[in-house]
């Protein structure tokens, strides 16, 4: 089982990311820089949070463009399986590979904190693993994760299962009140048409060691690797 | 003034003045140079001679405080400190204070101060894996204080967050004093391998002196000697000294110091802080013994026009200067390309002693190092101790408001409210190896690839500071000791941020000498030498100084993570045990001056003994997984400390009364020295206790959903924590 994270300047959560790979696959990932232009030959591929460019003109805009997301993209259309995690969700927008666009959070306010998600869909290749209707505890991290989408795109999501993860209270109940960062009908992460690329902005990396308070994120990682095999 | 006119300024004494050299001190400049000096070395020995470069209030009583100990591998007068943590592994730390730029530009004054103290650590080859920080703001009610805390918080975490550096821990405090002169004091603590810490000494002859970073603009000149002055109502006018960050810039800076660090290809390395090139050469060819000739031509440049007497004193940040060995300059430079840096060669060392400075060619200055750097002013200002003041005797208190509502009033006062509302603005979880977040009594992060632990807290009282320096000055090193010991660390050593007011004035110089004479006992007693620090005087706005804020930082490591505690209760916990005597001192406790609304007293006594002793018994407690659950009792008392336990636990507690004596300095009185552990073995904590000559008492039980009083007088848990968490939010949230 291969595994590759790419590294933008400014992305700073590599070391999170390739913990939980390693942890998942056994395997040390390869590590891809931004200015390469090809990928090594790999099952996942996995994109980290951080401040691509220092988030400077918008989050993910500058990593879009840099050279490797190319090969990124050939191999998504190829069908292999991409994770984009907090910047690296932001960067999967800018790059068009997942719909909609990560704003401002709506109390333009900086967020870490752990907080509970819904698993929407668990008939994906990142989440087969969970049980229908679980609700999971993973760390958010992000001050523009409020995602936005016109309606005619969320109800597309919606109606093609797309939306894997929401915002939700220790209960699973999904409403305004629980709604973290203000982001539409509370929507924490998106696949793709194909399914094979997810993006989300709540860390699964920081959730694989009891240490880290729980482990709930260690499902979504099997899951990746076990499709995979 | 044009770029070649830097002769032909006249050098006036109004020119003198202006650049913060008093008559003796300009007397010692012409004896140095032998003749008036230029406008560009008035601009030097002005910052170098200034008190944040040149400690010269200060020194004299910093040579007093210990800072040695077997573990410590660089004391104070380097970037940072370096301690030894075992397996080949160094641990190096500082804090460092940016209060007069926070004041005056919130944002970029605390964003630039993380970033600074990130630098001082990263120059030394360590990682950077944990910041913390200290914040002092006015009261609440105080028309600009909602303004710079927000703006302070979001510096913190705008440059903290970018870098991917978790903010792990921190202590917030409001105070009248506070009002028109903050305190931002950020710490960061880094990992190095002990055969890979790099210097600053430059050395041998010929060898390159490299700039690299960030371009040089006319951001932050005068910082230093703007931060050596009081403040008055024109202090808005210096914004345009405060210096701007760039977090992305400082991300690259540190991967690619780091990726040549992995080589063998420097010499000496030296970050650009206050007073910018200046400083980082002035010491680097000092603690080496050589003389610098620097280009400053060469230097890259953010606009057009710039003179080398702004090159000299600009703030600009993300900029290093490093000396490497001869021929490495073509390899060094492909790592900063890169990480798309700027890389400049703008100088060579000499053996002259001399700092030559040249422009196009043409000498712009030429000053000798060692009298400059080493033989700056040193004063023995003036000082007079703080009269002390009466113990509080129980009797006098009007004890006018029942045990649970003084309770309920105190946790949800701006003293000890929730600081979640601050935290969760800073990302405290990057790097994925945070194991106590922030809120508890010390941060935790473990040492990557191993099962070791980092403890790092922030401490001081300034109320007890003010009331008696030499025991408050005890006092903030003890607790940071109390707090690492907590968590089930062995605290090692301290950095440490002196703020004070005018030293000028012998009342303050008295407070800063105080401080000194009880840090360093307590450092002795403890074995808790000092590393690293900063000190920041002139802290007063139009005559009126601070509260006397010797900040701590403590640096502890825990060798086994599967032994560690924490301060929520837990499931299987019973017994509550007070560790540590109590006699019920009220003095300058929050009590008395939230209830009682008076702020006098003498402050609790330290007794450095029975600290140390508490202190090496919890550790083993904690150390043999007997104890998994230990909080240290500080702001507030026995019943704060509890509630405080019973909230991060979610599982309430009852606390017994004492048969005799005073309920409310039983249950309030802020006496040091003492924690409070929770076991289900209490026999075992109390046979323990006993044999090491320390006092421990069973004082309560935990269980409940409630916080109850001898069985009664009971508050829900979930009422005391919509009191706790509530007043930060809708005190921040309020229109200003």
């Amino acid at each position: 089982m291969k595994s590759a994270v790419i590294l933008f300047p400014g992305i700073n959560r590599e070391n999170d990311a390739i913990a939980a790979l390693k942890q998942a696959t056994g395997t040390e990932p390869a590590v891809v820089w931004h200015g390469d232009t090809e990928l090594p030959k790999t099952d996942i591929i996995m994109v980290p949070g951080g401040f691509s460019y220092g988030d400077y003109l918008r989050c993910g805009a500058m990593a879009a463009k840099s050279p490797i997301m190319r090969a990124v993209a050939e191999r998504a259309k190829q069908g292999v399986t991409i994770l984009g995690v907090c910047n690296g969700f932001q960067i999967l927008t800018e790059a068009g590979l997942l719909p909609g666009a990560l704003m401002r959070n709506a109390s333009l306010k900086f967020i870490c904190k752990n907080t509970h998600l819904k698993i929407e869909n668990t008939d994906t290749r990142f989440t087969n693993l969970y049980g229908a209707g679980d609700v999971v505890d993973y760390p958010v991290a992000h001050h523009d994760g409020n995602y936005f989408a016109d309606s005619e795109t969320l109800d597309r999501l919606e109606g093609e299962g797309r939306v894997v993860l929401r915002y939700c209270d220790v209960d699973g109940k999904v409403d305004p009140a629980t709604n973290l960062n203000g982001s539409q009908r509370n929507i924490a992460g998106i696949i793709n048409e194909a399914g094979n690329v997810l993006g989300m902005m709540p860390h699964p990396e920081n959730a694989i060691d009891p240490m880290h308070g729980g482990t709930d994120g260690r499902n979504l990682f099997k899951s990746m690797v076990e499709a995979a095999s | 003034m044009s770029s070649n006119d830097f002769n032909s300024t006249p050098i006036t004494p109004e020119l003198v003045k202006e650049h913060g050299l008093n008559e003796e001190e300009y007397k010692l400049v012409l004896e140095i140079m032998g003749r008036e000096p230029n406008i560009n070395e008035l601009g030097i020995f002005s910052v170098m001679w200034s008190e944040h470069c040149s400690y010269k209030s200060s020194k004299k009583w910093l040579k007093t405080l210990p800072t040695k100990a077997d573990w410590v591998i660089q004391g104070p007068g380097e970037n940072a400190g370096v301690i030894d943590i075992g397996d080949g592994q160094a641990a190096v730390f500082k804090m460092e204070s940016h209060n007069h730029p926070s004041f005056i530009e919130p944002y970029q004054g605390a964003a630039t101060g993380v970033g600074g103290i990130m630098r001082d650590v990263f120059t030394m080859g360590a990682r950077p894996v944990a910041n913390l920080n200290a914040l002092r703001f006015g009261e609440p009610d105080h028309p600009k204080t909602r303004h710079l805390l927000s703006g302070v918080v979001e510096g913190i975490g705008g440059y903290g967050n970018c870098m991917g550096v978790p903010t792990i821990g921190g202590e917030t405090n409001f105070h009248a004093s506070y009002n028109g002169n903050i305190l931002v004091n950020a710490m960061t603590v880094g990992l190095a391998d002990t055969d890979n810490i790099f210097y600053s000494a430059a050395a041998g002859i010929g060898n390159p002196v490299v700039y690299v970073g960030s371009k040089t603009g006319r951001d932050g000149i005068h910082g230093a000697t703007m931060a050596s002055a009081e403040f008055d109502d024109d202090s808005e006018e210096k914004r345009p000294t405060v210096q701007v960050g760039d977090p992305f810039t400082e991300k690259l800076l540190l991967e690619a110091c780091l990726e040549l660090m992995a080589t063998d290809m420097i010499v000496a390395i030296q970050d650009m802080g206050a007073a910018g090139l200046t400083s980082s050469s002035f010491e680097m060819a000092s603690k080496g013994g050589v003389g610098v000739e620097l280009w400053l031509d060469k230097v890259p440049m953010r606009e057009e026009g710039m003179t080398p007497y702004e090159l000299m004193l600009s703030e600009s940040q993300e900029r290093m200067l490093m000396v490497l060995k001869p021929g490495c300059e073509d390899a060094a430079k492909a790592i900063f390309d890169k990480w798309e840096l700027d890389f400049a060669v703008i100088g060579t060392l000499t053996d002259t002693k001399r700092m030559v400075l040249k422009w196009h060619g043409e000498v712009a200055g030429d000053l000798p190092i060692d009298p400059l750097a080493e033989a700056s002013p040193e004063y023995d200002r003036p000082w007079e101790p703080t009269p002390k003041q009466d113990r509080i005797d129980p009797a006098s208190l009007s004890g006018k408001m029942s045990h649970v509502d003084a309770l309920k009033t105190l946790i949800a006062s701006p003293d000890l409210a929730s600081r979640r509302w601050i935290w969760e603005q800073y990302d405290h979880l990057v790097r994925g190896n945070t194991v106590i977040r922030p809120g508890g009594d010390a941060g935790v992060v473990r040492v990557e690839g191993t099962n070791k632990g980092l403890a790092a807290t922030t401490d001081c009282t300034p109320r007890y500071v003010m009331a008696d320096p030499v025991e408050g000055g005890k006092q903030a090193v003890a607790e940071a000791y109390r707090n690492l010991v907590a968590t089930g660390a062995k605290p090692l050593a301290i950095t440490d941020n002196m703020n004070f007011g005018n030293p000028e004035r012998p009342r303050i110089m008295g407070q800063f000498v105080g401080a000194c004479q009880g840090i360093g006992e307590a450092c002795i007693a403890l074995e808790f030498p000092v590393v690293s620090g900063n000190v920041s005087l002139y802290n007063e706005t139009n005559g009126v100084g601070i509260m006397p804020t010797p900040a701590i930082g403590g640096v502890g490591l825990i060798s086994d993570l599967g032994h560690h505690a924490t301060i929520g209760l837990k499931r299987d916990d019973s017994a509550l045990i007070m560790i540590g005597a109590a006699t019920g001192e009220l003095g300058q406790s929050l009590y008395l001056k939230t209830i009682e609304g008076r702020e006098e007293g003498a402050p609790p006594p330290v007794d450095l003994g029975a600290e140390k002793r508490a202190g090496t018994v919890i550790h083993e407690l904690i150390e043999l997984g007997l104890v998994r659950t230990c909080h240290d009792i500080a702001d507030g008392g026995l019943l704060v400390t509890v509630a405080e336990m019973c909230l991060a636990g979610n599982i309430g507690a009852d606390v017994f009364l004492p048969e005799s004596g005073s309920e409310i300095a039983w249950l309030f009185g802020e006496d040091q020295g003492r924690y409070v552990i929770a076991t289900r073995d209490p026999d075992k904590v109390l046979n323990a206790a006993s044999s090491a000559n320390v006092a421990a008492a069973i004082i309560g039980q935990a269980g409940g959903d409630a916080l109850s009083i001898d069985g009664d007088a009971k508050v829900t848990l979930s009422e005391l924590r919509s009191l706790n968490e509530g007043w930060m939010p809708s005190f921040m949230a309020e229109a200003v």
